[in-house]
């Protein structure tokens, strides 16, 4: 016979083992969904989400519930990207706890497609493929697949970008305010420089926000950005480092930015005090322009095309929806995915709530193409971001990419504010990113 | 003094040991109970002991398994083993040795002022004063604040265009300071954070220790002549040194795991600590390599390094605590 305390230990390690089996078990249910996919059974869809995707805000949860009665949509939405993104990346390594859609952001497809390819549906296996390719731009398709062909994700909205200017500091600095005037005052990145001097000598103040907004918008202009070909990164090497950070390093040099850090604080407030007069402009800045503004601005601003956007576009954000091919309701999944991401959804997301369409189609149909922004001086947002989308080039991402930015983007801001040598900055910043390569 | 310090003692040896040798009449019950006691007493603790399983012991022995490991959060399960190397790494990574020089550095300039202003607080709150209560409330309000709070409202108040310090050095005719930027700076404002939260937290703890200071001790130094300054010196310090060596371990093992303030400070989260890591932390960099890198077993690494950092600083204290209690005697 036990006595009593032994009893009692060997009661808590029972307990012990049924906590630990209770809180990892529960995974593999699911496998052959599609056999018997009923799809007039009641459902319930949820979709994980980050920021402001503005599903529900355009209103097509209800719309697709009201063409669907037997489906209900539950969102989880997670603020920060980057958080959203660490939970995702814990359930894809326990496999489980998925939603039955997974928004995935541009930042982080590149590691999605190299190393969870496997956990979700693949787009480019299903019987009408080739109708979801057609309904994207190649680069942003080509960005969800993989090296042998499969497609993870469905593209939502999509970041090309321009350049946003204060018309009313443009003014006062002699410059000319006209769009089509402003265009040609920036043809190249080096003409830009130009303007942004010739502005601090009248004006005398930083002609845009940050190093960072020259860096990340024009490296990603160039044949390859952080990796080669095959996805492996070559920060040291690629040309459109190498030209972006001698633009970039030589605006921080001379002063001609404001050396804010991006999405700061001081940013932030930077934007209501006329701290600088441009800012590299992807499709979504526009809103957050609005916001941090508000009605005080509107009017103040207006839109031209990218320097040096006539060789090559260029683009920042957008994001995907992809299924994990381990739930519950892969199929009922997929046709909500398919309908999210269709054309005719991008316009109403473009048309409600200004996120640019990822489908060359969406962005030709008359809503999006003739559409102008008020608030930006009437500014023919269709037009300038249809044309920057049309432009951009397929560069190869890969898994670092947000990392390796970052490391460049912060040794630009050391320029600026501790005098560091572009030269020293440059070995910092390649430090950094083989630091988050490495490992 | 000696004879009120004995007798309990006494008392105790003394006293029969009433619950081992009961009467033989009354056994069974008598162990009934004990065993009863004894067995309820397992059942109360093991809510501690299972969490504390779970989410302490496993944790840190995982952490351990991980940092033998080449392994990334996108794989977690499928590193390979590469022994040692992660530790050699990082001994060989400036990273590593910036962070641990700014652990020291901004560690030295939170703790020390804060020991010793809370020490003044401490003393001044130990007087007569009309609404004491209100006062030490007061002083633990910023303990309750969440750092994450706090450091937004500092941040602004160090922000280089819109801040208000800068705004306030500039209205005095001084030059404004880029806080972020600098080494020094970024370390003081960060310091000034942590120091705003703790003082108090440590002033309470040292007034609790200054109430049970027996007040003849005082009231003899004043017979000998001792100003309210010699007191402090010769009866409050040398009374309070075994709750001086707990705050400073506390504090020292605060300092080391510092995290949310350097996390923070930036404003957009990003994990450099800054535009050359002038205020990137040990806890920082650990953060940088697990969620922003995704390197599990160098995160792992770095963790036990700053565990194996604080257990020689604990070690040194408490060396040092008994030298000198030794030389007293």
């Amino acid at each position: 016979m036990f006595s009593p305390s032994r009893r009692n230990a060997a009661v808590g390690a029972a307990l012990a083992v049924l906590l630990t089996t209770a809180a990892c078990g529960g995974s593999d249910d699911s496998a052959d969904a599609a056999a018997d996919y009923d799809p007039d059974a009641p459902v319930t869809l949820t979709v994980g989400t980050f920021g402001t995707m503005d599903f529900d805000n355009a209103g097509l949860y209800d719309e697709y519930m009201e063409l669907h009665p037997n489906v209900t949509i539950e969102q989880n939405n997670i603020a920060q990207s980057a958080a959203y993104y660490k939970s995702l990346q814990t359930r894809l390594a326990a496999g489980s706890g998925l939603d039955d859609i997974q928004a995935l952001e541009i930042g982080f497809i590149a590691d999605v497609v190299t190393n969870h390819s496997d956990a979700f549906v693949d787009w480019a296996a299903e019987e009408n493929a080739d109708e979801l390719e057609g309904n994207f731009y190649d680069w942003k398709w080509g960005q969800a697949s993989t090296q042998d062909g499969a497609t993870i994700a469905l593209g939502t909205d999509s970041g090309p970008q321009a350049m946003c200017y204060r018309k009313d500091l443009f003014q006062q600095a002699g410059l000319p305010t006209d769009r089509a005037q402003v265009a040609e005052l920036w043809p190249t990145w080096d003409a830009y420089l130009d303007t942004a001097r010739q502005y601090k000598t009248t004006a005398g103040a930083a002609f845009l926000d940050s190093p960072a907004s020259i860096f990340s918008s024009s490296v990603y202009q160039g044949e390859e950005a952080y990796n080669d070909e095959d996805g492996n990164p070559i920060p040291g090497e690629s040309s459109g480092v190498e030209s972006a950070w001698g633009y970039a390093s030589l605006a921080a040099e001379e002063g001609l930015t404001a050396n804010l850090s991006q999405f700061g604080d001081e940013w932030n407030a930077a934007f209501s005090n006329g701290a600088f007069a441009t800012i590299a402009c992807p499709a979504w800045m526009l809103g957050y322009i609005n916001s941090q503004m508000g009605d005080a601005g509107a009017g103040l601003w207006d839109i031209a095309p990218l320097p040096g956007s006539s060789e090559s576009a260029s683009n920042w954000g957008g994001s995907f929806l992809g299924v994990p091919k381990d739930g519950e309701n892969v199929e009922a999944a997929k046709e909500l995915a398919e309908w999210l991401t269709a054309p005719e959804q991008q316009i109403k997301l473009f048309t409600e709530t200004a996120h640019f369409p990822s489908s060359p189609a969406a962005a030709d149909d008359p809503q999006v193409k003739d559409a102008v922004n008020e608030y930006f001086s009437g500014a023919p947002t269709g037009q300038i971001f249809g044309a920057a989308a049309d432009g951009i080039r397929r560069t190869p991402i890969g898994p670092y990419d947000t990392q390796i930015q970052e490391a460049f983007t912060t040794a630009l801001t050391d320029i600026a504010s501790n005098g560091t040598s572009p030269e020293d900055a440059f070995q910092d910043a390649l430090k950094a990113s083989e630091q988050a390569i490495g490992g | 003094m000696t004879i009120a310090s004995q007798t309990p003692r006494e008392a105790l040896i003394a006293a029969p040991p009433a619950a081992t040798a009961p009467a033989p009449d009354r056994t069974p019950p008598k162990r009934r109970t004990t065993l009863t006691r004894n067995r309820w007493g397992y059942a109360y603790v093991a809510p501690f002991f299972l969490v504390f399983g779970a989410f302490s012991l496993y944790p840190f022995i995982y952490t351990a398994w991980v940092s033998l490991h080449r392994t990334s959060l996108s794989n977690i399960d499928g590193g390979t083993w590469v022994g040692l190397e992660n530790y050699r790494n990082l001994l060989q990574s400036e990273f590593f040795w910036n962070a641990a020089r700014n652990t020291l550095t901004i560690g030295i300039l939170a703790t020390v002022p804060q020991l010793c202003m809370a020490l003044g607080l401490a003393h001044l709150l130990n007087y007569k004063l009309r609404g004491r209560t209100f006062f030490r409330t007061v002083m633990l309000m910023p303990y309750a604040t969440s750092i994450a709070a706090a450091t937004l409202v500092f941040a602004q108040l160090f922000g280089r265009d819109y801040g208000l310090i800068n705004t306030f050095l500039e209205a005095v005719g001084l030059e404004r300071i880029d806080w972020e930027a600098g080494t020094l700076s970024s370390q003081v404002a960060i310091a000034v954070i942590v120091t705003w939260r703790w003082t108090g937290y440590n002033a309470l703890i040292y007034l609790a220790a200054m109430q049970s200071i027996p007040g003849e001790l005082y009231e003899a130094a004043e017979i000998d002549g001792a100003s309210r300054w010699k007191q402090f010196l010769h009866v409050t310090i040398p009374s309070l040194r075994p709750t001086i060596l707990f705050t400073i371990v506390v504090s020292t093992i605060g300092a080391v795991q510092l995290f949310g303030e350097p996390l923070l400070f930036a404003g957009n989260g990003t994990t450099s600590g800054g535009s050359s890591g002038q205020y990137q932390t040990l806890g920082l960099l650990m953060y940088q390599q697990g969620w922003s890198n995704f390197h599990i077993g160098q995160a792992a690494t770095t963790a036990w390094a700053m565990f194996m950092i604080i257990l020689v600083i604990v070690g040194l204290n408490a060396v040092i605590g008994r030298l000198r209690s030794r030389a007293d005697r």
